[in-house]
């Protein structure tokens, strides 16, 4: 992860992502149908080597700069779990598929299990713990919560923070574009039926304005 | 005695309103802490060494280049040279560490030598598991030879799922702290109260100094009962580690390998009906692998809730494999029996050139409820315009893609586990409900919270739940559909004997006799009249220094005779799929599901307990399957890209019927985590064959398995 890496934009086209890949394999499934991967999104770097030793860095989160210290090889799921002590996105699959670490950064939603913490300084990283302050909902959670989309609630963080750049994305989705969209996120209990009915909630309840 | 019934069903306030779960706001805000969240201080990081090999004897271990790595606390041989190991997974080792990434390195750095011995991991084809397979014995009923004599018609035909797994999203483990002689568990189980028990035989440390904390579980599925092997070596690694707690759950990979498997179910049926459609005779030979133990199916259950068949002969075999072991899986045995006995009978119905609604319908008298089965059969058929989309097989529309329709059953018991509720009243009026129980995201606690508010006339905000606690009263592990009879009761019994104490006290100064009072709409009133009443919380003022502290106990055994809960339920699901017979890709555009629980609590989350059965039925039905590898065997897919669920695009639309009525509400309360899981399978696998004309027979009905089946069915 520390090569330098070609211009962004070329890399977003490359016709052989992993996910495209995964796609190929996918047939038949919608659930590898949204392409969040960091590796595709992550930005020019210089080639500065750090490590193998723990290195201290500095994150952007919900707009507070927080300090801590990391190998080169810890993710920022991990820091921010283990470190930070946010744990609304939580480590499932462990390997970009399930999307119950999502977060936001830099405007995109993405898999904080494929972020390296070394790489996502300098970015601003939106946790769902940043929605809303403690004892109130965001009109997202808020869906959620009115239309039962939710059982053991694992997958519901992830599901919140995919729904809500969704809507960031396109304030107005279509019920198919909703199923798309959140096509990242996997969820055991069966919760889908009620996540369709609170995105379009969300999406109403604000009025078609930015999530 | 009191009276402790149910309100009658117009007269509840609370129960039986479609309330929003009490844990919605933490859980859609990500400020809920599971046991994986909890970050006590000075945690360490565990992990386990665990065998590559599915079947090998352990010539040797070292453990000293793990123990020499910096960071490193704690090292622990759980086998020894000599030991067997019987499937990849084995746990061989365990390591605490500072942190996680120095827990796993030391992991790779433990030395195991094997010798490698065969091993057998697929059981799929019976003839090749020799001895592994160890028939149970036939069971006869009637004369199967002769009824198949007298048969007008005679069907065949194979069927199966293979093993899936319970694919919990939070994995397996534990965090423990074991200090001198205390131990602080913050465990992921479906069964808090029962933790101290187990842990206090393999530590070998009085129960009652074992402390267990979980307010959320991240699901279970009836995987999460035992205390395993690894929340044993959490405490192990603490103690060794001076105390400090030690956190030990397991990865994804280590999760699907060993944390527990739906058993796998194959069939060889052969079932006669005469010319009218009555079914007269079954004969299934049927075999699967729960892994090493082999366990299986009950096959006792064949045929699923059409019993009744005048003629039967059943038999299945175990199969041991060297692969992780069985646990209960959401209606242990239901749903392969459901799978192997509606795929069976709708094939029939399609030899008698019979509508497999009728044919469901005709022989309804063969169960043991013939007229809510037959209700709910044309119930669901409504729901799912079985006279607009219904037809013989196959969809004679042109084109590649062909749509179907397809019927399963279900039935499951219910009643309810030993619980204990205590009801504090405070001075303040303020209302403390606890019991040792846990939510395991079916709403437990909005139940409770309800039964509490419906007693005293409250609203559910005004209710304090304490769950998931072992300084609560014990409750039982939440399996087999009998929590919310458990809790129910208890909380029930514990609410009406509080309200007794706050009657008695208020008797006096309201001149009316105790049992002439009422609790309703936040008032204690002489019954029927709002003009003679005090306010709930001028009634608790009364106790000044007093507190009421009053339990309640629903005991199993007197359950069935105090008519609050009950067992026995019934239900239909029914799908609609499209196939593209060119590409063999199914899709579920919709499921509908009648289900009779009984009284319901909360309709709304009694809704959301059978539109997540029906999806996971779907993940079953299309996706699901554990793939074992014949040359290493390893799980090929122990994880979740290639260990497939359902996404929210996989699903179509689910419609959701819950058979509420004044017959089914006089029952009592029945559990509803098993039974809706049930039919699912059937119905996507029966809505297949209707649309393409050729039965599926394995599930998950993949591209490949269509593609085949078609294939097949034209070279027949």
């Amino acid at each position: 992860m520390s090569s330098p890496r070609g211009d962004s934009k070329n890399k977003r086209k490359s016709a052989f992502s992993r996910r495209g890949f995964l796609q190929g394999l996918g047939a038949g499934t919608g659930v590898l149908s949204t392409g969040i991967l960091a590796e595709q999104e992550a930005q020019a770097a210089p080639a500065a080597v750090s490590g193998p030793d723990a290195v201290s860095i500095t994150l952007e989160i919900n707009g507070k700069s927080y300090k801590a210290t990391v190998e080169p090889r810890t993710t920022l799921l991990d820091t921010l779990r283990n470190q930070l002590d946010m744990t609304g996105a939580k480590r499932v699959c462990d390997r970009g598929t399930c999307g119950a670490c999502t977060v936001i950064v830099d405007k995109k939603v993405m898999y904080s299990c494929t972020i390296l913490a070394v790489d996502a300084q300098g970015k601003k990283i939106e946790t769902i713990e940043g929605l809303a302050p403690e004892g109130k909902l965001h009109p997202v959670s808020q869906a959620f919560w009115d239309n039962d989309a939710q059982q053991c609630g694992y997958c519901t963080p992830g599901f919140v923070m995919a729904a809500k750049g969704l809507l960031d994305r396109n304030p107005n989705p279509t019920y198919e574009q909703v199923k798309k969209g959140l096509g990242g996120n996997l969820c055991r209990c069966g919760t889908y039926v009620g996540v369709r009915k609170a995105v379009l909630q969300a999406s109403k309840d604000m009025g078609g304005k930015h999530a | 005695m009191p009276n402790y019934s149910w309100p009658a069903m117009d007269k509840r306030r609370v129960m039986g309103q479609p309330i929003k779960r009490l844990d919605g706001p933490v859980k859609a805000s990500g400020r809920a802490k599971y046991n994986s969240d909890v970050h006590p201080k000075d945690m360490l990081w565990a992990t386990l060494v665990t065998s590559p090999h599915a079947h090998a004897r352990i010539t040797a271990i070292d453990l000293s280049p793990a123990e020499k790595m910096p960071g490193v606390t704690a090292v622990r041989a759980i086998k020894k040279a000599g030991d067997e190991v019987q499937w990849a997974g084995t746990e061989i080792a365990s390591i605490a560490a500072i942190n996680e990434e120095v827990a796993r390195d030391a992991a790779r750095a433990v030395a195991v030598k094997y010798e490698v011995l065969p091993h057998l991991v697929q059981e799929q084809d019976l003839a090749k598991a020799g001895t592994r397979a160890k028939p149970a014995g036939e069971q006869v009923s009637g004369d199967p030879d002769q009824a198949f004599k007298d048969a007008d018609v005679v069907v065949e035909g194979e069927y199966g799922v293979p093993v899936i797994t319970h694919c919990c999203l939070e994995s397996h483990g534990t965090i423990v702290q074991w200090n001198g002689d205390h131990v602080e568990v913050w465990p992921s189980t479906q069964n808090v109260s029962g933790v101290p028990a187990a842990f206090a035989t393999a530590l070998k440390v009085p129960a009652n100094q074992i402390h267990v904390h979980m307010d959320h579980v991240g699901g279970g599925f009836g995987s999460k009962f035992p205390l395993d092997l690894w929340d044993a070596e959490a405490a192990q690694l603490s103690k060794a580690s001076g105390g400090k707690p030690v956190k030990m759950f397991l990865d994804r990979e280590t999760e699907l390998t060993i944390a527990g498997v739906r058993p796998s179910a194959f069939a060889k049926v052969k079932l006669g009906a005469k010319k009218d459609g009555t079914f007269t005779v079954w004969e299934s030979k049927t075999w699967g692998s729960g892994g090493f133990q082999a366990a299986g199916l009950n096959a006792d259950l064949f045929p699923y809730v059409y019993r009744k068949v005048a003629n039967r002969r059943v038999n299945h075999s175990g199969v041991s494999l060297n692969a992780g072991s069985a646990r209960a899986w959401r209606a242990p045995n239901h749903p392969q029996v459901s799978l192997i006995t509606c795929s069976a009978l709708d094939d029939l119905a399609a030899k008698l050139g019979m509508d497999p609604l009728q044919f469901f319908l005709k022989n309804a008298d063969l169960t043991n409820k013939p007229d809510v089965y037959r209700a709910q059969l044309n119930k669901a058929a409504a729901m799912i315009e079985w006279s607009k989309y219904g037809h013989a097989r196959p969809d004679q529309t042109k084109g590649p893609i062909k749509r179907g329709l397809g019927i399963g059953v279900n039935t499951w018991g219910g009643l309810g586990h030993e619980s204990q509720c205590r009801i504090t009243i405070q001075a303040d009026g303020s209302v403390e409900v606890d019991l040792g129980s846990q939510d395991l995201g079916t709403a437990t606690r909005t139940m409770i919270a309800m039964v509490a508010a419906e007693t005293f006339g409250l609203q559910v905000g005004q209710i304090s739940i304490g769950l998931g606690d072992t300084q609560f009263p014990p409750s039982g592990g939440s399996g087999g559909s009998t929590t919310i009879g458990g809790v129910t009761v208890s909380t029930r019994k514990a609410a009406v004997n509080a309200l007794g104490k706050i009657f008695d006290l208020l008797a006096t100064s309201m001149s009316v006799p105790a049992d002439q009072l009422e609790a309703i709409d936040g008032r204690i009133q002489q019954k029927g009249n709002p003009g003679k009443a005090i306010s709930w919380k001028q009634a608790c003022a009364k106790l000044g220094a007093q507190t009421i502290s009053e339990m309640g106990e629903n005991l199993p055994r007197n359950a069935p005779k105090e008519g609050l809960i009950n067992q026995g339920v019934s239900g239909v699901q029914m799908a609609d799929v499209s196939v593209d017979i060119e590409t063999g890709i199914v899709k579920m555009n919709r499921m509908v599901a009648v289900q009779d629980c009984g009284l319901v609590v909360n309709p709304r989350t009694a809704e959301s307990q059978v539109l997540g059965a029906c999806i996971m039925s779907t993940c079953a039905s299309l996706f699901e399957e554990r793939v074992m590898d014949q040359q290493t065997g390893r799980v090929l897919n122990a994880d979740m890209e290639f260990y497939k669920l359902s996404g929210i695009g996989d699903i179509g639309e689910i419609l959701v019927h819950m058979d509420i009525s004044p017959e089914h509400d006089a029952r009592g309360i029945i559990g509803l985590g098993e039974p809706p899981a049930v039919g699912g399978m059937a119905a996507i696998s029966n809505a297949v064959a209707n649309a393409i004309g050729v039965r599926v027979g394995i599930l998950p009905l993949t591209p490949n398995r269509v593609l085949a089946a078609l294939a097949n069915g034209r070279n027949a």
